[in-house]
């Protein structure tokens, strides 16, 4: 009878985590996608939450200092961790994707300040949505430069 | 030459290592203790020889010897002395023999106590510390060799730690530098913070291993490290402060967490660390939970690895995984192999870690520690799941999808809402038995007093039902802390006619453990007003504005006043704007915001690294929090700020000024004698006797 009392008391405990994690996971979930990913699904991934990444295009930046918009492209970077160390590490992937004129390219709006580490051939990785005007709107974004500084911790930018 | 000289005594002592937990496992083998005794001179042997190889990487640090890879790329010569020295650290090959180094500093402690008593241990924690090492040390020798040199081949310049045939030493004229974001005195000991809470956390590893090994499977592997875990426990709590505090001062998001998989990965040991110190007292007080601190012990060991291994091998897409290196799955394959024996050596044992007395009461006070330690697992889990997600979906649907903050705060925030009013009950119930009548009786006044007292102040603020649980349940915890201190104290005064102060001193000094954790308990809730405040509340705006006029945000104006850049030092400029704070019209001060320009040692013109500082203005209240985004000359108008104000937020770090004080009472060296334990251990001397 005491011993019930303690399993009863344990598999509510864990239904309950349970029952956080999935409704968490499910309300919260962000599809990682590549910008090829992107473009191929189109209006599938409209204004669903998504976490984007791709290499800057550096004559693109421009900003607005009095609304604090940010907008510039990016350019298509492999996802698969694997791929990016075959094919010569992420500086060269960075490089080789910003120097193609054959890759695919996504316009980014951002409005925010302006993050330090954004510059060319920096990997962008942003969480945000997919309009129906084919532009990125990122609510947050990500960057990090892999050639500089061994240790380099890029900034975080969050807004919202 | 110093280079080779660093490196030989690493290969060194990578062999000394070999020879202890070799020694060690053929005297146990032999009950030889001659053999024993020279496997802990062996070890021993590792402190000194890691100091010297730490040494000659140090006097290459400081005298600018850039043929030497690592030298060159954490290392530039307009560094002052001390971040060279520090520098140490910066880099992933120098970083990992700061590692060894603290862990054979922490061994060296365990084998010089007196071994007169417990003997039986020593072979095995010598073992234990010694594999560990020879882990280490291994990666570094062959994998992250901090003296590889340069040399130019006709390949191009490639560094090696033995130089190719006809290989010319190659020397830059300046190194990389280390990245400005981490010259910071925050980032200069929050990482070996962190380090020193990881490293610290083998020993009573070491000790569970050694206890089961050797069968002796009472409590005592507990009470010979209990005050290792709590200092293990306080360096990894200040690495995390730390390492927020680093994050809000310097990265300039007016955040200081932002569930990031590596800030996960030194959050996990800590959950299971801090399980494991509660249900310690269960198995010291009562008896129970032997199996159950094993699990924890051996799990808070395979999340220190663990955290070492993600943020040194770069697996997981995060802000601080810029260290891609081969040593991944030698990480993983020692995790494994660690965790596959250390659970082989627990199954084995199984059958003797039976409690000596039974859980009987839902509400007594050691189920409530149950609780606690499944709720401590249960945010475990969920920070797992969070990290591995992105793996696991994609393997199983080939899309990767991830969870963010949101996942973070949704499945956690209920969790942590039930560990505080564990808080606010488990002090008042028995050990044993408990009913929900006593626990009424003792609860009711403090729930009343915390309704008084939290009502008013949370429903003339704000309608956010979730901040009127938060803050009622830390109400409900500090009143419920607070009259156990009062209650006890008076009593104490009553029975020994000492004044009120006295009473609560000695009282305090007598059971530093029992009111540490109190402490700690309230320091918690401190921290958890401070979370809260800028959780909930955090405002934020953002605009230009011509020198003169003023943004505001919630009470406050912010008035530019001027912009200036100087010339800092060489390769660094700042540029420095003066803003007025005012409220109501009421001067209250400047701050200035400002931004930080580097630039590359080889090219002057080319901006390496910028960094934007805010001005901070701190009360109890709230912080200000100004950031200078952007400017223009002044002649042509104006500049953009982005301003925050974090409400309660300097409760966080108060709170954790407050944590330091309760784990150092709670760690205090104590006289060890309690009569519950002493009644337990004669119950267990007279349970050996009769086998």
């Amino acid at each position: 009878m005491q011993r019930m009392k303690f399993v009863v008391g344990g598999v509510l405990i864990l239904a309950a985590v349970i029952f956080l994690i999935v409704t968490s996971t499910q309300s919260t979930a962000e599809y990682f996608l590549t910008v090829d990913e992107v473009s191929a699904k189109g209006a599938q991934v409209v204004n669903k939450n998504v976490r984007l990444s791709g290499a800057v295009i550096g004559q693109t930046i421009a900003y607005d200092p009095s609304t604090l918009t940010l907008t510039f492209d990016v350019a298509h970077v492999p996802g698969d961790q694997a791929l990016i160390e075959d094919e010569g590490g992420l500086a060269e992937v960075l490089h080789a994707a910003v120097t193609d004129p054959g890759r695919a390219h996504v316009k980014v709006v951002y409005v925010g300040p302006k993050p330090d580490l954004l510059r060319n051939e920096a990997q962008a990785i942003m969480t945000g949505q997919m309009k129906s005007d084919g532009i990125f709107y990122a609510d947050e974004l990500l960057l990090k430069c892999p050639t500089r500084y061994e240790e380099a911790v890029p900034e975080q930018a969050a807004s919202g | 030459m110093v280079a080779d000289f660093g490196y030989g005594v690493l290969v060194l002592t990578f062999l000394a290592t070999f020879f202890s937990a070799g020694m060690a496992y053929v005297g146990v083998r032999r009950r030889s203790e001659s053999l024993i005794e020279s496997a802990r001179r062996g070890l021993l042997l590792t402190f000194p020889l890691i100091s010297i190889a730490s040494a000659a990487l140090i006097y290459l640090l400081v005298t600018d010897q850039y043929q030497v890879a690592f030298v060159y790329q954490v290392t530039s010569r307009n560094m002052p002395a001390y971040l060279k020295v520090t520098a140490w650290w910066g880099g992933q090959a120098g970083s990992l023999v700061f590692w060894t180094w603290l862990l054979s500093a922490f061994t060296t402690a365990v084998t010089l106590r007196r071994w007169d008593r417990d003997r039986e241990f020593l072979p095995w924690v010598v073992v234990v510390a010694s594999i560990t090492l020879a882990f280490f040390l291994m990666l570094v020798i062959f994998f992250e060799n901090p003296f590889a040199r340069f040399y130019q081949t006709a390949e191009g310049v490639s560094s090696y730690t033995l130089p190719p045939a006809g290989a010319v030493l190659f020397t830059p004229p300046d190194g990389n530098g280390l990245n400005p974001l981490l010259r910071h005195p925050g980032m200069v000991i929050h990482p070996p913070m962190l380090y020193l809470g990881f490293v610290s956390f083998v020993i009573p590893y070491a000790f569970a291993m050694a206890a089961l090994i050797s069968g002796r499977t009472d409590d005592r592997w507990i009470r010979l490290t209990r005050r290792w875990t709590l200092w293990a426990w306080l360096f990894l709590s200040f690495g995390l402060v730390l390492g927020g505090r680093w994050a809000y001062d310097v990265l300039g998001w007016g955040g200081y967490w932002g569930w990031d998989p590596v800030e996960i990965a030194a959050f996990m040991p800590w959950l299971t660390g801090t399980a494991f110190l509660h249900s310690v007292m269960i198995q010291e007080k009562r008896g129970q939970l032997k199996q159950w601190n094993m699990i924890l012990i051996i799990l808070t060991y395979a999340l220190v690895i663990f955290g070492t291994f993600l943020t040194r091998s770069g697996v997981l897409s995060s802000v601080h995984s810029f260290a891609q290196s081969a040593i991944g799955p030698l990480f993983f394959a020692f995790i494994g192999l660690t965790f596959i024996t250390s659970f082989a050596l627990l199954i084995w044992r199984w059958p003797q870690l039976h409690g000596e007395t039974e859980m009987r009461s839902l509400l007594s006070r050691e189920a409530l520690f149950l609780l606690n330690n499944l709720l401590f697992m249960s945010i475990l889990v969920v920070c797992f799941w969070g990290v591995i997600f992105p793996l696991i979906s994609e393997l199983v649907t080939g899309q990767k999808v991830t969870v963010g903050p949101p996942f973070y705060e949704r499945a956690t925030a209920p969790i942590f809402a039930s560990l505080m009013l564990l808080m606010g009950v488990a002090p008042l119930s028995a050990w044993g038995h408990s009913t929900w009548k006593t626990l009424g009786r003792a609860l009711w006044k403090p729930a009343l007093g915390a309704t008084i007292v939290a009502y008013p102040l949370i429903v003339t603020r704000t309608m956010n039902w979730i901040a009127w649980i938060g803050f009622y349940l830390v109400v409900l915890v500090l009143l419920v802390t607070l009259y156990e201190f009062w209650r006890a104290a008076r009593a104490r005064q009553k029975s020994h006619a000492e004044n009120f102060i006295a009473a609560l001193w000695t009282l305090v000094g007598r059971n530093r453990r029992r009111y540490g954790g109190y402490i700690i308990h309230l320091s918690m809730m401190l921290m958890a007003i401070g979370i809260l405040g800028i959780e909930l509340f955090q405002k934020e705006t953002q605009g230009s504005v011509p020198v003169g006029q003023s943004l505001s945000l919630s009470g406050y104006d912010v008035k530019y006043e001027e912009v200036a850049q100087f010339n800092f030092k060489p390769g660094h400029d700042v540029m420095r704007a003066v803003v007025s704070v005012y409220r109501g019209g009421k001067f209250l001060g400047e701050l200035h915001p400002r931004i930080d320009y580097y630039y590359s040692p080889t090219n002057p013109s080319e901006t390496t690294q910028t960094m934007t500082i805010p001005g901070q203005r701190a009360t109890l209240e709230d912080d200000l929090y100004v950031l200078l985004v952007d400017w223009q000359p002044v002649s042509t108008g104006g500049a953009t700020f982005k301003i925050y104000v974090n409400p309660l937020v300097n409760w966080l770090w108060l709170g954790s000024l407050l944590f330091f004080v309760g784990v150092i009472i709670a760690a205090w060296p104590e006289r060890e004698v309690e009569p519950v334990t002493e009644s337990r251990s004669r119950v267990i001397r007279q349970v050996s006797a009769a086998d």
